[in-house]
This record gives structure tokens, sequence and C-alpha cells, in this order.
């Protein structure tokens, strides 16, 4: 049995997952990757407000295909999620990011500030972009419209399978299976 | 005395047209070698979330077939192998604006990512239409155009590398490096990947035959007894590094190794390695 998650995300429910578990997550989910970033940080140098409130969220690190005609949204698998080490601990210690969504390992400074914060991180399945798709019911661009498939987007997905990949006590499942 | 051949004029928009439906296929239609490594790969993994991937990755490919809708939503840098007969010309335009304007439609009407911008540092805007493609053009005998395009995603080519080895470092160099590539990439490149190397000639023939090498049909090895032999013996030491599908663990971390190489200077051992990801695209067509 798999077990069903719901955003937001409570502090408490964070602590209760760990790193190698499948689960299936519904709610809402923001995507944003290199471009974004850099203007989340221009954003929080200028000491306003980012577009979306990060405490309790989680942010998909993706650039969809455009959406055809009576679709939702197109193919929209993650990217590497190392590209945003450089962001994320400001993200996730400034301003509560709960959970990144992603593929790939991560840098010892995010996973510094995911124990701090408490932050999760999931891998979504790379290259599974036509299948992550068909889990994703709303697509809205809710800023930097200019930036194309880079724009922020809300979206809504529904019993998506993720694997928790590196936990908010710092276990790492990308390092847990290494043979020398 | 000997009579000049007449050339055989293929139309700019017949090219356009046919690169348009290319860019969509091989976007979303999943080559069958790679189809059948997925399935092989599936059958003897041991390790429970891999497979739970790979069969992931084949309920994403009949999705995306039956859907004609992209593989993956990094449609890549359209990177374009094109055999050109010596017979043959285009009419009405160029062979590289054909191709570009092939592209512009292409991913316009697949509903396609545009992935590029104009300049890599300092302004990195998106130019729309995801041009410029690559391309990469060869002469052939012949009056026959063949063009084969392999769209590239930037997870698996950011993880590509190149190192200019010692000729003393020899076989094991080779092997020792290839395995550090593909250790270091991790899940970043989607694996289980197709490994493509390329070894001797100069620093940039190295890197293109690298890329070359990604073209070649999953089950079909080297020519060469030596180079099929080390192309076997370094997938097996991908597999037994446990990296798998995702870069979760498990048995498949690579599908298969390809070399390709050439001739290269007494002082030299230039060795690329490019990466391509589990769903390894690529189509052809003959003109």
């Amino acid at each position: 049995m798999i077990r069903e998650i719901c955003m937001p995300l409570s502090t408490e429910v964070i602590h209760t997952l760990h790193a190698g578990e499948r689960i299936l997550l519904s709610g809402v989910v923001y995507t944003a990757r290199d471009a974004a970033h850099k203007r989340f940080m221009e954003t929080l140098d200028r000491q306003e407000k980012l577009p979306f409130e990060l405490a309790g969220n989680a942010i998909y690190f993706a650039g969809p295909c455009p959406a055809k005609p009576g679709r939702v949204i197109g193919s929209c698998g993650p990217t590497t999620s190392a590209r945003m080490d450089a962001y994320s601990p400001r993200l996730i210690l400034e301003c509560g990011l709960s959970a990144m969504i992603g593929k790939g390992n991560r840098s010892a400074g995010v996973i510094a500030a995911m124990k701090k914060g408490p932050c999760v991180y999931f891998a979504a399945t790379g290259g599974a972009g036509a299948l992550i798709a068909r889990h994703i019911v709303k697509s809205e661009v809710i800023a930097y419209d200019d930036l194309g498939a880079e724009a922020v987007r809300r979206l809504e997905v529904y019993r998506w399978p993720l694997v928790v990949v590196i936990d908010c006590e710092g276990h790492n499942l990308y390092e847990r299976n290494e043979r020398s | 005395m000997a009579q000049a051949k007449s050339m055989r004029l293929i139309p700019f928009e017949k090219i356009a047209s046919e690169v348009a439906t290319l860019c969509i296929r091989a976007n979303s239609v999943l080559p069958d070698d790679v189809h059948r490594a997925i399935e092989q790969a599936y059958a003897r993994e041991s390790n429970p979330l891999a497979k739970g991937f790979l069969n992931e990755y084949l309920q994403n490919a009949e999705i995306a077939a039956t859907e004609q809708e992209a593989l993956c939503q990094d449609t890549g840098f359209a990177v374009f192998f094109i055999e050109m007969g010596e017979d043959c010309a285009v009419s009405g335009g160029s062979l590289s604006n054909a191709i570009e304007e092939g592209i512009r439609r292409g991913y316009r009407d697949g509903f396609l990512r545009k992935s590029i911008v104009s300049d890599p540092l300092f302004h990195r805007i998106n130019t729309k239409d995801n041009t410029p493609g690559i391309i990469h053009l060869t002469l052939v005998p012949g009056d026959q155009l063949s063009i084969t395009l392999a769209p590239k995603g930037g997870g698996s080519e950011n993880m590509s590398a190149i190192r200019m080895l010692k000729p003393s470092d020899g076989k094991q160099g080779v092997l020792d490096f290839v395995v550090e590539c593909v250790r270091a990439a991790g899940g970043c490149p989607c694996p289980p990947t197709v490994v493509g190397v390329g070894i001797g000639g100069t620093f940039e023939k190295a890197a293109y035959l690298a890329k070359k090498a990604l073209l070649r049909d999953l089950a079909q090895s080297n020519s060469n007894p030596d180079y099929a032999a080390l192309e076997q013996e370094i997938l097996d030491k991908l597999n037994q590094t446990g990296v798998g599908a995702q870069g979760l663990g498990g048995d498949v971390t690579s599908f298969a190794v390809h070399i390709e190489f050439f001739p290269c200077h007494i002082a030299s051992l230039p060795v690329a390695v490019n990466l391509n990801c589990h769903a390894a695209r690529h189509a052809s067509i003959t003109l």
C-alpha cells in the first residue's frame, strides 16, 4: 500500500517521510527552474515578496512542453535539481520552502538547509514526462510568463508517484546505493 | 571526354517539411532498439524501485506514441547528422535554411518545448523557435540526402566529458575514465544510459565521435573485435556500479557502450564521453 500525501505539508508530516519511501502526491505544487530561481533571488535581494507562499509548499523543478489543444499541459518531467543547489538553501532557510521535487543528487549545502528547514526532497521519474502529465489536472502560469517554458506555474497534481530521496534528517537514497 | 554528371535537385520545401515531421517523430516515438533494451532491462532488474521506473518508461513510451506527445519535456537541441550525396543539390534555398525552417515548424506544430537561448553567457534569451540546430554534414557518393535527427536534452548532455589521456594510460585509462563519468553523473542523465565514447582523432573529433556513437543500434557492437570487447568490458563494469535506473540503485546502469575510434597523433589519446538518457531519441529519413 503506497502512502498518499497531500499538499500543503505540515512539519509533522515532513518528519514522517523517510528516504526510500514511495508516495502518491496530490494537491498544489509550483514549477520553477533556473531562470525563475534567479529572479527569486533578485526579488529577495530587493526585499520584495515572491510570487507564491513557500512555507508548507513544494517547488517542482520543471519546464513543460506547450499543451496541445484540449490538454492541461504537455510533457512535464523533472529537470536536474543540482542546477538549483545555489538557490535552494536560501528558499528553505529564509522563506520556509517545505519540499522540492526533481531528479538527481543535491549538494551538502542543500541537505544541511533541509535538516534545519525542515524540508523534504522527492524524485519524480526523469524522462517520463508524458506519463507525469497524466497526473496533472490543472495548470496555470502565475509569474514570469515571458520566460516561456521557464515560467512559474501552479499545478494541481493527483496521485503522482514520487520517491522520498533525501529526508529532513539528511538520509540520502542516492548515496545508499553506491557500490565500490 | 567524360560527360558532366547531372545534379539531382531536392526542393527546399520538401526538406523543410520532412525535417518538421522528423522533429515530431524523433521526440514522440521511442526507437525499437531502445524499447527492446528497456524490456530486457526490466526482465533482469532485481531492484523493485528500478523495476518500477523501467515499467514507467514503457508506459510513457506508449502514451507518447499514441498521443503523438513528447516522450520528455526536454525536447532538446536539434542535432543533425546529414549525409549529402555529391550528385544532389538543394533547389530554392540552402540546406541549412531548409533544416532551420523544418525545426521551426516541427517544434511549433508538434507542441515541443523551445529550449535554446541566443547567447550562452550574457543574454540568455530564448529564441522561441528552438533554432538554431546543430548540423554535422558529410559528403558521400551518390545523389541521396539522408538526415538523422538526435534531439539532445540538457540533463544527459551536461554530464559529458573529454580528457586528453596519455598514450601510456592505454585501455585501463579509457575504462577508468568512462566509469568515473557514469558514476559521477549518477541520476542526472536519467539512467539507464547509452554511453557514447569517442577515442582518438583530435579534441573536437573525439567529442564528435562520442555523439555519433549514440546513433548506432543498441544491439550492434563495434565491427572491430578489440573495440567490441572493450565495449562489453566497460558495460559490465558500469552495471556493477549500482547507479541503476534514475540513479537510485539497480542492476542496469547502462543499456550499451558504443565506441567510435579514429587515427590519432603519436603524442595523444583523446577520449570523450557523451551520455544519452533511457529515451535515446533519434530518427532518420532518406530523400
